[in-house]
């Protein structure tokens, strides 16, 4: 049995009055995938990831995730799916077991005492739990964004550079708790980040976009091999400044 | 759905807990309004116009009703934008509509806080006994809350359309509908002209009804006929208003650029 594609995007397309911040963009992922999406400045990762999550709605094409159309089925999918990224927060004036019981309420989480202690636990902030969370620092806060993200066990978490702003051994730590969830639950994961190292430890297959633009996917041992090339770093910049890779 | 407004209004009471400053700014302008206006009027019963207390502190604790109501829905998204919270709350599974009522129940709770307090400190200071009329006035104080939801819709649709340049709607638009609301004094005092947009206001028809049910202490019940029809009138149009401008939203990508700002 192949496994079961989770997210299905055909010939999506975005635009914003003159500009297309995606263009004509097709791919899959399956069910316990995890999936990087890179690209320069402006490649349309961030547009996306928010037009899979229904935030913004597509000029045209179609997305579907779990088989069933985004369109119709918006609150039935977002039950099954989280995002967490470094440009959004949870509010800094309340404490985190507070933050975490209103999205737990929410999303409908039952038990949330204890599922709120196991995600401190597996993301190894328990102590912070009545803290404020303004107070914490950045790397506590993107962990508590986790936390979050995770409240309603997602089948699909889509992260748009989750670790933007953790120091190296904070996000060693989290890329383990991502991979551990990602092997015991299947969780499939929409990942952006601009560390390439980062990417090729975590994903099992990555998307280049330039310009909005599908121009490379792969492992990225294949994308290495085809490009003949060392680093995932290299083969970015050569296609950040316009090259191609020869198939 | 109980589940989920009960979690968005848990969200706001919390944010109240912990932050004085917050709370306090719930009564703080109300109290300070009515201590001016309510000596205002002492000072008018003293000249000579005995009804004059009754009517400027209804007014007042009217207007800050409809002012608590509007406010309170508005900048609970603001403060979700300010926070950086507002993607967290679009891609949780909530209905927008959900996001709305649980704004206006909030409104309700915040007018129903200040409104103790101002008639507790009218009766205290002016002998203003909001209690004996209360019942009376009840129909009044629901119609000038749903008008406070209705303009609080379209306020909040605005912040959502055009984020933080456009905060001062939020503050302006109730003083932009004080004067032709005639609260503090009879639609008659206004230009013919003037009046008629007036009529249009359900806001006004509450105020009307309003003195006349204090001048009489029975309730006066041919001005909420209006003020109910145009609120329904108002809040299907705001409604409709909001449902627009949050597909021109999804559509132009701003929820993320606010997420952003
Ligand atoms: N709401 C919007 N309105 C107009 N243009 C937009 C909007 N959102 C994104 N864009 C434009 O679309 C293009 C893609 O932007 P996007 O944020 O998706 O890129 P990205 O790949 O996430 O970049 P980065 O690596 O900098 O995060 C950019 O040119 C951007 O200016
Ligand atoms: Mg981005």
């Amino acid at each position: 049995m192949t496994p079961e594609r989770v997210i299905e995007v055909e010939r999506l397309t975005k635009r914003f009055g003159e500009v297309t911040a995606v263009d004509d963009l097709s791919f899959s992922a399956r069910r316990g995938e995890i999936l990087g999406l890179l690209g320069p400045n402006g490649a349309g990762k961030t547009t996306t990831i928010q037009l899979l999550l229904g935030l913004t709605t597509p000029t045209t094409g179609a997305i579907r995730l779990f088989g069933l159309p985004l369109r119709e089925h918006r609150r039935q999918i977002l039950q099954r799916v989280n995002f967490s990224s470094a440009y959004i927060s949870l509010p800094f004036n309340l404490s985190v077991r507070e933050n975490l019981d209103v999205f737990g309420r929410l999303y409908g989480v039952r038990n949330r005492r204890h599922r709120i202690a196991e995600l401190l636990e597996l993301f190894e902030i328990p102590e912070v739990v009545d803290s404020v969370t303004g107070k914490l620092s950045s790397g506590q806060v993107t962990r508590v964004n986790l936390c979050k993200a995770f409240l309603n066990d997602p089948e699909i978490l889509f992260l748009d550079e989750p670790t933007a702003s953790l120091d190296p051994d904070i996000a060693e730590k989290v890329r383990a708790a991502l991979k551990s969830v990602q092997r015991e639950r299947g969780v499939t994961m929409v990942y952006t980040s601009h560390n390439m190292r980062e990417i090729e430890l975590v994903c099992d297959r990555v998307i280049f976009l330039s310009h909005g633009k599908l121009v490379a996917q792969g492992t990225p041992r294949e994308i290495l091999e085809r490009a003949d090339s060392e680093s995932l770093e290299r083969v970015f910049i050569t296609i950040a400044r316009g090259g191609r890779l020869e198939n | 759905m109980w589940g989920r407004v009960a979690a968005l209004l848990l969200r706001y009471l919390y944010l109240y807990r912990r932050s004085l400053a917050r709370s306090m700014e719930i009564f703080f302008w109300p109290v300070m309004d009515l201590l001016v206006w309510g000596f205002v009027s002492v000072y008018f019963r003293q000249v000579g116009a005995p009804k004059a207390v009754l009517f400027l502190l209804g007014g007042l604790i009217f207007w800050d009703v409809f002012y608590r109501s509007q406010q309170a829905i508005t900048l609970s998204l603001t403060e979700e934008i300010w926070v950086r919270n507002l993607l967290n709350v679009f891609i949780a599974p909530v209905r927008i509509s959900e996001v709305v009522f649980a704004t206006c129940l909030l409104g309700v709770i915040r007018a129903l806080l200040s409104t103790t307090v101002l008639g507790l400190l009218a009766w205290f200071l002016y002998a203003f006994d909001l209690l004996r009329l209360g019942p009376a006035l009840l129909p009044y104080f629901a119609s000038i809350l749903l008008f406070g939801w209705a303009v609080g819709m379209c306020t909040m649709a605005i912040i959502l359309r055009f984020g933080h340049a456009a905060e001062a709607i939020i503050w302006g638009t109730p003083f932009l509908l004080q004067p032709i609301s005639a609260v503090f004094y009879p639609l008659a005092v206004l230009p013919r002209w003037l009046q008629a947009i007036a009529r249009v206001l359900p806001s006004t028809h509450v105020f009307e009804g309003m003195r006349a049910t204090l001048e009489t202490g029975r309730p006066a019940l041919g001005p909420l006929v209006p003020a109910l029809a145009l609120n329904a009138l108002y809040l299907a149009a705001a409604g409709a208003f909001f449902g627009w401008m949050m597909r021109r939203v999804r559509e132009k990508g701003y929820l993320g650029r606010l997420a952003m700002e």
